[in-house]
């Protein structure tokens, strides 16, 4: 376990004081990087332009320009806003996305606390970005904040029910809520008898992965599901009213997020931080692990960032009824399905 | 032995209490005292989070998660949803009605009394046994949490469910008169 990382052992306050550390600096270059690769670089390709090119080498320096303008811009709160819950709302949503990277693990020892509820502390705290945003958009005085908070709420509540259904399916497959126990359960597995590629769940759980894919899309409120910030219809949504940092806030938690799920997603179906060949036990794993899993992380945010530059958006009804008709039927579906399977096998 | 023993688990857990409840019992008179609706239903998040909390002090991981999963991040989304889509709008000033300040007040305190009473009556002075277990053994609660209501209160639990699904499809019928 993580208190004997390089045979080295710390008191307790020490370990502790290092996790928060690399929690801290983890989160904000996920966001940077996702940022620059898929935002910047990819959508500009996609869309046969050149995208930024001036700040550093072919515009790499790009956002972190775009850091550095946000921190100098004046923190403009509007007259009659709720002063305290306007400040307190990005600070809410940045919490929520600081605390699900507390359970992804990135080696057999790496991983800031190992709970034997992961996945389910996971969907627990991501749930509770909806209350930073509702706060956002009430507080900001502003009807189409009002209007983009609502929206933003109404459509976490009906993808935060397929996202965790679609978990489920995972987690009876591995018989554990645990983030290291699912990786596990991936490595030992086999298919027809052969065990040297494991079992990653994708190919059992095809299923809700899809769903899941799909719900996450929702729960990052970008497009095809960005009814919430939509520009053309409520400017900017329940972050119209907000500048400088604190809007960097809602920037960084929205990409720091979208790194999360992303990751969720590389762990629960793609076998997390393991790698076909390499011994978990070994001390290795936990140099190859962190690259294994950060490649796999880039390829399902390929797929997130995938569709939202190519498809619509979706209109208010097609969202909800996607959601309550198609989605949650199908991952019950698929929970029951996996449950007789588990069982009969 | 009294119950705020000085033992080696028992002093770092103690802090964390007397923090958290403090931090509890103020959000909860500000719950009951603010002006503002929506306020109230904020300081109704401080209130359930520290409560999580304190679940999580007495090892019980999986009714924490479950408190903040269900509580905050739905019962009180809902709450918030339903505040702004109909009343609280901003600058309107006070938007809680005072009237049933008494009856409310009655109910509380003899809500208090009765809790008091049963958990006082029930557990006097014995101690949980979870202080001093290690974490591995408290790590099962959540396998334990399921093996007992799947297999010993299968029954209750299966009538609990069809009770919410009733509950549920008369809100339905209630709401849409079509």
């Amino acid at each position: 376990m993580s208190e004997l990382i390089f045979a080295i052992e710390l008191a307790y306050w020490q370990q502790t004081l290092i996790k928060v550390l690399v929690a801290a600096v983890l989160i904000p270059t996920t966001a940077l990087i996702l940022g620059i690769v898929f935002l910047f670089k990819m959508m500009s390709w996609m869309q046969s332009r050149m995208g930024p090119q001036e700040a550093g080498p072919r515009g790499l320096l790009q956002l972190a320009a775009d850091g550095l303008k946000f921190l100098q811009k004046e923190d403009i709160i509007p007259d009659r806003a709720d002063r305290f819950v306007f400040k307190a709302a990005p600070v809410v949503v940045l919490a929520s996305t600081f605390l699900t990277y507390v359970i992804l693990p990135a080696g057999p020892d790496l991983i800031i606390e190992n709970l034997p509820t992961g996945i389910f502390f996971a969907m627990a705290v991501s749930s509770l970005s909806v209350v930073g945003v509702l706060m956002a958009g009430w507080s900001s005085s502003n009807k189409y904040a009002l209007m983009g908070g609502l929206r933003a709420g109404g459509q976490l509540i009906a993808y935060e029910l397929p996202l965790i259904l679609a978990v489920m399916g995972v987690v009876i497959q591995a018989g554990s809520l645990s983030m290291q126990d699912i990786v596990w359960a991936q490595a030992d597995g086999s298919m027809f008898g052969f065990g040297g590629l494991g079992l990653p769940f994708v190919i059992t759980q095809i299923v809700a992965f899809f769903i899941f894919m799909v719900a996450i899309q929702a729960e990052l409120t970008q497009p095809p599901f960005d009814m919430p910030v939509a520009e053309s219809e409520v400017v900017g949504g329940f972050h119209v009213e907000y500048t400088g940092f604190r809007f960097l806030f809602f920037f960084l938690g929205e990409f720091a997020t979208a790194f999360a799920f992303a990751a969720i997603a590389a762990t629960l179906f793609l076998g997390g931080w393991w790698v076909p060949g390499i011994d978990p036990n070994s001390a290795l794993a936990n140099i190859v692990g962190p690259i294994a899993l950060f490649v796999k992380i880039m390829v399902v945010a390929f797929l997130i960032f995938w569709f939202r530059f190519t498809y619509p958006r979706f209109r208010e009804d097609q969202l909800q009824r996607f959601a309550w008709k198609y989605l949650i039927p199908l991952a019950l579906a698929n929970i029951t399905i996996t449950g007789i399977l588990v069982v009969v096998l | 032995m009294s119950i705020l023993a000085v033992t080696e688990v028992l002093v770092a857990q103690n802090i964390a209490f007397a923090i958290i409840a403090v931090g509890v019992v103020v959000a909860g008179v500000r719950l009951v005292t603010t002006e503002n609706v929506v306020h109230a239903a904020l300081w109704l998040v401080v209130v359930l989070a520290g409560i999580a909390g304190l679940y999580i002090l007495l090892a019980a991981e999986f009714t924490a998660i479950v408190q903040v999963l269900v509580y905050i991040g739905a019962i009180v989304v809902l709450f918030l949803f339903g505040i702004m889509l109909t009343r609280a709008r901003l600058g309107e000033g006070e938007t809680v009605n005072k009237k049933m300040r008494a009856p409310a007040l009655v109910i509380a305190v003899a809500m208090f009394a009765l809790m008091a009473y049963s958990l006082w009556g029930y557990f006097g002075s014995t101690e949980l046994e979870v202080m001093g277990r290690s974490t591995a053994e408290l790590g099962q609660t959540t396998a334990q949490v399921a093996d007992t209501l799947f297999l010993t209160y299968l029954i209750p639990f299966e009538v609990v469910s069809v009770l919410l699904l009733a509950a549920l499809t008369g809100a339905i019928v209630l709401a849409r008169r079509d």
